[in-house]
Order: structure tokens, then sequence, then C-alpha cells
């Protein structure tokens, strides 16, 4: 069964197109992240599912009945705001029950939810508490109160965490992906935070211009990135990039990089075997880079430039031909190379991407 | 810092306490420091001309405040409906504040001429009996007062309601809607109370604009007829500059002030409770 | 599709409130503006309402030069002049002085500063009769009751408060780094005043300078009290002309020179567009 279903969606502002023929399924009970920079489409998108702004074509179901045009409280939906928008002038109690009261819920009913709700959230000790009283952590802990009290099918989070300090997004990270799995909802998640898509998602759409670029579960999304733009998007440090060409020579594949050097890359896993030469460009992950080169790992030569220390790993960073490239190692190794010093690394065509320079998509 | 300090010394606190001073004499035309203490306040009370002026004044003061707020917060409602033309229509809601009260008088008193005005071209209309001389009319020309009075001001509350509007939190809007809270409901029950600290900063604004209340008055109606419409500020300056009463009138300006203080204290400390408990 | 139908309705009910509104504030100018092209008989035989048939500026060139208070005929042209007088200098001088105190206040804050501050807000809403009579004794003692100086003194004094506040809220909303790092640099008062603040302040100037030049052409109270008999601003004058006429009234010649003495407001008004409405938003922090 799809929870969510979204055909050929056209939203304009004005006279500009934000999102155009639009198509994402999702299933009931998945946790699917929308992930990308600002000015993506991704809140235009969940705005629309929450029937906040005008669609201007194509469909929107929930749960298979058509809410295009359907008023957002007619939606069977839940909505956590980056903002919190939690009604100022009445107790958390009362943000809870707001709502309900509006929708003429039995008594009864309105108390056993906001039970359970609270006990769920542990916010019972401040139901009688203004928000005004309350931290941020407590506060968004009560925004996605107020959503769970409605007894959707489908709650909505528009960057739920992006107004709380490090520690506690970390914290009600954790929170809402238990939540997810004890009440097994579907949830539809905006965010900018690669680490938060990481974690939370069942699946991730990475959004740019207003286009999924991939939509495919987390790890997928960091092994086998769709296109350039997504393998650029997620990582930290980001990926490696490598320009040169590829050909085939008799059986042989091979990518000859921009400083001479080539690589026999027979063993990728090509969608499509390339027959003539063509510009493509080889992405690997920093720590998918090794130092101490073992056989059967193609090599590549770095000049060492600068080394961070960032606790657990280390990164090195140096050039590859002329090329900027970052190295991650575990901290343990206690590597110092000098700089300017020169050193032999190594890395494994199954877990390196290569892509057509001339589109940017996966080869 | 020196003439900030004269000023704040010399002319306003010391203004304040020789006005008081010589509200306590029975100084006429110059101050003679004889003092009688409260006699002219026992005076004031039993002086009729400034009693009706009091009178004249809550009158005026509930009905105008209270008009201009509600339609100053009707008008920012419907500015904030995404409406086009909104920079005309501000445009236009505002632009008798611009004018001096003198200017709104005169034209009020030109608009509302029996003789001439709206009750003429209305009769002109065929409705023969048609009746508004409420400026000619002393149990209604305090109306006529209040009109032009709404009229200048409930621009401004408009304005200051509306930028109070624009400052709530869109995803509070956003909340109310998934929360399927009806407009009206929202705007009374979570848009008010958020938008109260300006709506009382509106009333502050009212309130002085109602103490001071003089050039109006002089040009639309000049306190009449009789004294339907005389006000306590007018009271003041006839009886320093023309009846030679300068103990009374000074005595009647300590009791203006004496009214805002009594006005604009609780209004400020509810404003600033409001802000307290809103910050947390 | 009903929902639809329910939306246009609703809107329909905004726009048809904004232009009944539109319509009440709008009804006096234009009342205003079609009785002054009216000849005298065209505003006796029409209504007030009526556009004017044969608009003629007759009575705005009485009102300008012949224009009558008492027995004096000399329109209200005498007042605009002495309207300028009083605004241009009283205009300037209580933004100088309001733009140092308010800088004084916020970044140098000399012993007391809490003082003025309160007493200068409080005083913006006291009655103005409450000073009226100890102003006149002292400026009547030294000579300028009844003159040009003694009237723009007085819009001066009672500028400061709002002038004040309003320099001091915009000057503490900038950096206090930029301050300390002047000082590092050696700039004393004046120096930081007039090479750092001043030119950091155009956006308050201009707000400045419409809420105090219009309120002072607006004034009435001040002027009728302070001015005296050879500088009587513009609204004094008006309010004679209109309302101590003796004889017959000459309506169209009343209105003409209410226009003329609104006119300047207006202008400013509709020339500084948002900027008025960001003076009055700074008038309304106050408190």
């Amino acid at each position: 069964m799809t929870a969510v279903s979204i055909k050929d969606l056209e939203i304009q502002f004005g006279s500009v197109k934000v999102l155009q023929n639009l198509n994402l399924d999702i299933a009931s009970g998945e946790f699917i992240v929308l992930l990308g920079s600002s000015g993506c489409g991704k809140s235009t998108l969940l705005n629309s599912i929450a029937g906040l702004i005008d669609v201007h074509g194509g469909k929107i179901l929930i749960g298979d009945k058509d809410m295009t045009h359907a008023e957002p409280k007619d939606r069977g939906i839940g909505m956590v705001f980056q903002s919190y928008a939690l009604y100022p002038q009445t107790t958390v109690e009362g943000n809870l029950t707001f709502g309900l009261r509006m929708a003429k819920l039995p008594k009864d009913e309105i108390e056993r939810r906001v039970a359970r709700v609270s006990d769920m959230l542990q916010i019972k000790p401040y139901l009688k508490r203004r928000p005004a009283a309350l931290s941020g952590g407590q506060r968004q802990r009560v925004a996605i109160g107020r959503a769970l009290v409605r007894d959707a099918d489908v709650y909505l989070f528009d960057e739920p965490l992006s107004n709380l300090d490090a520690k506690l997004r970390a914290e009600l990270r954790v929170e809402l992906k238990t939540l997810h799995e004890d009440i097994g909802k579907t949830m539809i998640y905006v965010t900018h935070d690669q680490v938060e898509a990481m974690t939370l998602a069942t699946r991730i759409a990475v959004m740019q211009n207003g286009v999924i670029q991939q939509l495919a579960s987390p790890e997928e999304i960091y092994n086998r990135p769709a296109n350039l733009f997504v393998a650029d998007f997620i990582g930290s440090p980001a990926m490696n990039f490598l320009s040169g060409t590829l050909g085939a020579v008799g059986e042989r594949v091979e990518f000859r990089l921009k400083d001479g050097h080539v690589l026999d890359v027979s063993a990728y896993p090509f969608a499509k075997r390339p027959s003539a030469p063509m510009e493509a460009i080889l992405g690997i992950r920093p720590e998918h880079l090794a130092i101490s080169p073992r056989e059967g790992l193609l090599p590549l030569d770095m000049a060492v430039n600068v080394i961070e220390t960032m606790g657990a790993d280390t990164v090195i960073w140096g050039t590859c031909g002329a090329e900027k490239i970052s190295v991650r190692v575990n901290s343990e190794l206690k590597l110092n190379p000098p700089r300017g010093s020169m050193l032999k690394l190594g890395f494994s065509l199954g877990s390196a991407s290569l892509f057509s320079a001339a589109d940017g998509l996966r080869l | 810092m020196l003439p900030a300090w004269i000023i704040v010394i010399g002319v306003f606190i010391g203004a304040m306490i020789w006005t008081f001073v010589i509200s306590m004499t029975n100084s006429r035309l110059i101050p003679i420091y004889k003092f009688n203490f409260f006699d002219q306040y026992v005076r004031l009370m039993g002086n009729d001309g400034w009693l009706v002026s009091v009178g004249n004044l809550v009158v005026f003061g509930v009905l105008f405040i209270a008009i201009c707020l509600v339609l100053g917060f009707l008008m920012a409602i419907m500015m904030d409906q995404k409406i086009r033309g909104e920079s005309l229509f501000r445009t236009i809601f505002l632009y008798p504040y611009a004018m001096s009260f003198v200017v709104t008088g005169l034209v009020w008193q030109w608009v509302l001429n029996p003789t001439f005005g709206i009750q003429a071209t209305v009769r002109g209309w065929g409705f023969d009996t048609f009746v508004f001389d409420w400026i000619v009319r002393p149990d209604r020309a305090i109306f006529v007062l209040v009109l032009a009075a709404v009229w200048q001001g409930s621009g401004l509350v408009m304005a200051i309601l509306l930028a109070g509007l624009r400052g709530v939190d869109e995803d509070l809007w956003k909340a109310t809607k998934v929360d399927g809270i009806a407009k009206w409901r929202v705007y009374t029950s979570i848009v008010l109370p958020i938008i109260a600290p300006m709506a009382a900063t509106a009333t502050v604004l009212l309130s002085v604009a109602v103490v001071k209340a003089y050039d109006l008055v002089v040009a639309l109606t000049g306190g009449g007829p009789g004294n339907a419409t005389e006000v306590p500020a007018k009271f003041v300056m006839e009886n320093l500059f023309e009846r030679q009463n300068v103990a009374l009138a000074n005595a009647g300006a300590i009791m203006m002030l004496a009214a805002v203080v009594i006005v604009a204290t609780p209004i400020y400390y509810a404003r600033r409770s409001m802000a307290q408990k809103a910050a947390g | 599709m009903a929902q639809r139908q329910e939306k246009n309705i609703a809107r329909f009910g905004v726009y048809a409130f904004l232009v009944i509104m539109a319509a009440f504030f709008l009804m006096p100018l234009y009342v205003m503006v079609a009785t002054s092209l009216k000849t005298m008989d065209e505003v006796r035989g029409s209504s007030i309402f009526a556009f004017p048939l044969r608009p003629t500026l007759e009575a705005w060139a009485t009102a300008w030069n012949s224009a009558c208070t008492g027995l004096t005929c000399a329109g209200v042209s005498v007042g605009f002049f002495n309207s300028l007088k009083i605004m241009i200098p009283s205009t300037f001088l209580s933004i100088m002085l309001g733009a140092v105190t308010g800088y004084a206040l916020s970044f140098w804050r000399p012993k007391g500063a809490g003082v003025i501050f309160a007493v200068l807000v409080v005083a913006a809403f006291i009655p103005y009769q409450v000073f009226i009579y100890p102003l006149v004794r002292v400026l009547s003692q030294v000579g300028l009751y009844n003159s040009l100086g003694g009237i723009i003194m007085v819009h001066v004094i009672f500028g400061l408060p709002i002038m004040v506040l309003m320099f001091r809220n915009y000057y503490a909303g900038l950096p206090r780094d930029l301050f300390s790092a002047a000082r590092v640099d050696g700039g004393g008062f004046w120096d930081i005043f007039f090479r750092l603040m001043l030119p950091l302040s155009p956006p308050i100037m201009i707000v400045a300078v419409i809420l105090q030049s219009t309120h002072i052409w607006n004034d009435f109270l001040f002027g009728l009290v302070f001015a005296g008999s050879d500088n009587r601003p513009m609204t004094v004058l008006l309010n004679n002309i209109v309302n101590t006429t003796q004889g017959e009234k000459a309506y169209n010649v009343d209105m003409a020179a209410t226009i003329l003495t609104a006119l300047v407001p207006l202008v400013i008004y509709l020339a500084s567009g948002r900027w008025f409405v960001r003076g009055i938003a700074a008038g309304a922090v106050k408190g």
C-alpha cells in the first residue's frame, strides 16, 4: 500500500516553476528524508503534501485518496515545524488539544491521546507550562506531540532539529528514530543535514533545482551515488574526484588520469561498457583510499599538504597530479607524513564510482 | 550632554514642579506665592465647565479608542490577506495621520455642515427628512469629534497592528491550518494575544492623544454647541490666557497629567508583563 | 469546488471592506479639493460631492494672498512662510540635539544616563499644558516670548524626547565593537560622532526629518501660544481665517486655505512612503 503518491506535480511561484513533473511514491511506514540545500524545492514539496501551498498541476494521493486540493486538516497528516510554531498563549496541554477540540473530539478521547503522547515523549511534567517557559528541546518535543495527538497516517517534518544545538540535535535524532520504530507510521522529513538523512531515513530523496536526483536507501546513496551532484553532496570530507579519459583497449577498459597515469578499471561494474573513448570522472571517498596499498588495489600517488586531526579520524589533504584529494585514516595509526612528502595510496574498484564528464551520470 | 540635562531638569522637571506649586496658590494673572494648598483642586471639582469637559473627554476617549482599535484591527487583518494594491490602501488609510488636527477639524466641519454637507446632499437625493446635523446638536456633537478623530487616527492603529501581524511566525499559520482551526478563530485566540503588546502601544498613543485633545476641538466645534465638546485641555488654555485663572488652569493641567499617569501606567506594566511572559 | 467558491466570496468581502474604508478615508479629501475648485455660487447651488463644473483656481488665489483674519487680509501665504521659518531651523536643531544626546546615551553612558532617558521617555507622554505657563514666564523674562527664536526653542525642547528615543534606539542597534574600535583608534567624543556615527545615520535621519517636519508643521498649540502675532504659523492663521470670519463665509476659500495648509505634510507623506510608516513605528516603540 502506498502511503503517499505524488504524480507529475507542478508548482510555481508567480511565473517561476519551482517543481515540475515531480514523481514520488512513498510506501506505508517508510521514513523518507528529502535532502538538499536551501532553495532546492524540498520544503515546497513538503508543504504541497501538507496542502499549505497551491498545486498547479499533477496529483497528490495520500492513502490512495486524491488529496491534491483538500484542506490540510482533512489530509490525515500531522506536521512539525522548524520554529516549533507552538501557540504561545496557551499551555503545553492546550497546544496538544487545540486542534482536537476544534475537531470536536469527545473529551475522554482527547484525554486518552494526550496521556499516551505525553508519556511517549516524556512531556508530562510540563503539561501545565507555557511554551515560553520551555527549552528549545522541550518545545520541539511538544511540537512533535502536537503532531502525534492528531493520530495521523502521515507525519511531516520541516527541518525540525535545525534550531537546536548540536548535542540536543543528536539526542532528538535518536528519539525520532525510536519513535518511528515504535509507531511505524509514514514519515516525510525535510532537512539539509546529511547526518540526519543518513541516520533516520529508510530512503533518501536527494533534491536539487526542484528535481529528485536520486531516491534510494542511505547505503545506496552513499556507496553508489547516481550522479556527480549526489556524490559531491553526500559525505564529509567530500568525495575525491579525478578527471581523465575512459577508453577500451581490447578486452580491458583503461582510465587515463590527467597526469598520464593509467588505471585498469575493467573490473568496474559498468552499467554499460564504454566503447568509444570518453571524458570521465573517477570518484573515491576519502576513507576508501588505503595508505598502505595491498595486492589487488589500484595505485595512486599523493603529495601531502596538510594534516587535520579530528579525534577518531585524521584527514590528510594533498594533491594527486593537479587535483586536490583527501584521505581519511584512523587516528590510531598516528600517521604524520611531512609536508611535501609523497604517499602511495590504493583503492578498490568496488568502492569507487565513475561518472560521465558530459552529463555527470554514473557509468 | 549639557543641553539635555538643562532641558530635562530645567524644563521638564522644573516646569512640572513650578506648575504644581502655582496650582497650590491662588494666582490669577501673575504668580503669587501664597499657598492655599488644594483649594484650587476643590474649586476645580466644583467647576461646571471643568466637570463637563472631563465628562466629554471620557465619552470621547472611550469611543475614540474603542472604535480605532476595532477598526484598525479589522483593517490590519484585511490588509494581511495577501491583497493586491496593499501599498495603495496603506497610503490611503494613513494619509489623514499626516494632516494636522486643524485641517482635520476644518474639513469635517465642512463635510458635516448641515446646510451644505452630507445632510443637504442626501436630502437632495430625495430623502427630504434625512437628518444628520450632529455638529449643531449638543447631545450629538461629541460623536462628530469621535468621527473626525477616528478618521485621522485609525490608520495609525492599522499600521502598528499590521506590523505586528507581519511579525507572526509563518509556521504558526501553517500549524493552525494542519490543526484545522478556522481563520477567525486563529485571529481571536492565537494572533490577538501575540500582538497584544502592539495593541497596548497603540492604546497608549491614542490615550495620550485624547488627553492632549485641543486643536481638533478648536478647529471642528470650538467646544460647542454650548459646551457640548469642551475638553480639559481647552479649559486649561482658556483659564491661562483668557480668564486669568492661572492657578486654576495649572491645577487642571496637573489633573491632566494625573489622568495620563493613571491610564498609561497599568498599560505599561501589562505590556511589560506580557513581554516577559512571551520571552519566558 | 464549493471550497473555491467560498474562498472567492471571502476574497470579495475583503476587497469590499477595503474599498469602502478607502472611500471613507478619501471622501473628505475629495470634498475639500472639489469645494476649493468651485465658485461660491456653485458651492451654494450644488452638493459638496458634486464634481466642479467649471474648475477655477480663484479660491486658491484668494486663500493664498487675500483671505482675511480679522482686519488683515493677506491670505495664508504669510503663515506659509512663517511655518517654513519655524519648521526648518526647529527640525534641524532638534534632530542634531537628539542625535548627539542619543549617541552619548547609548555609547558613552555618562552618569545619570538612565535618569535622563527615563525622564525623556515619560516627558513624551505628558500633556503640554503642564509646561506651558512656566515656559511663558521664563521666555518673557528673557525676551523670547512671542518671537521666532522662542517658538523654535519650544519645538526643539518638546521634540527632544522622541528624537533622543529614536536615535538612542538606532545607535543601540549598531555593533558596540564599532565604537570600541574607534576609541582604540583614538577618537574623541566629537570625532566619533561626526566621522563615524553621522555617516551611519542617514536611515534614521530621514525618518527623523519626516517625523519632526510634519509634527512641527502641523503644530497649533505652540504656534498659538509662543509665536506671537508676527510669526503665526499656517495652522493658526488657517484656523483664524475659517473660524473667525465675519459676514458671509467663503467656503471655497476656506477649503482652498485648508488644502494649502495640508499640502506640505501631505507631500512629505506621499514622497516618503514607507519611511513614514517606519517613522510611526519608531515613534510607537517608545514605552
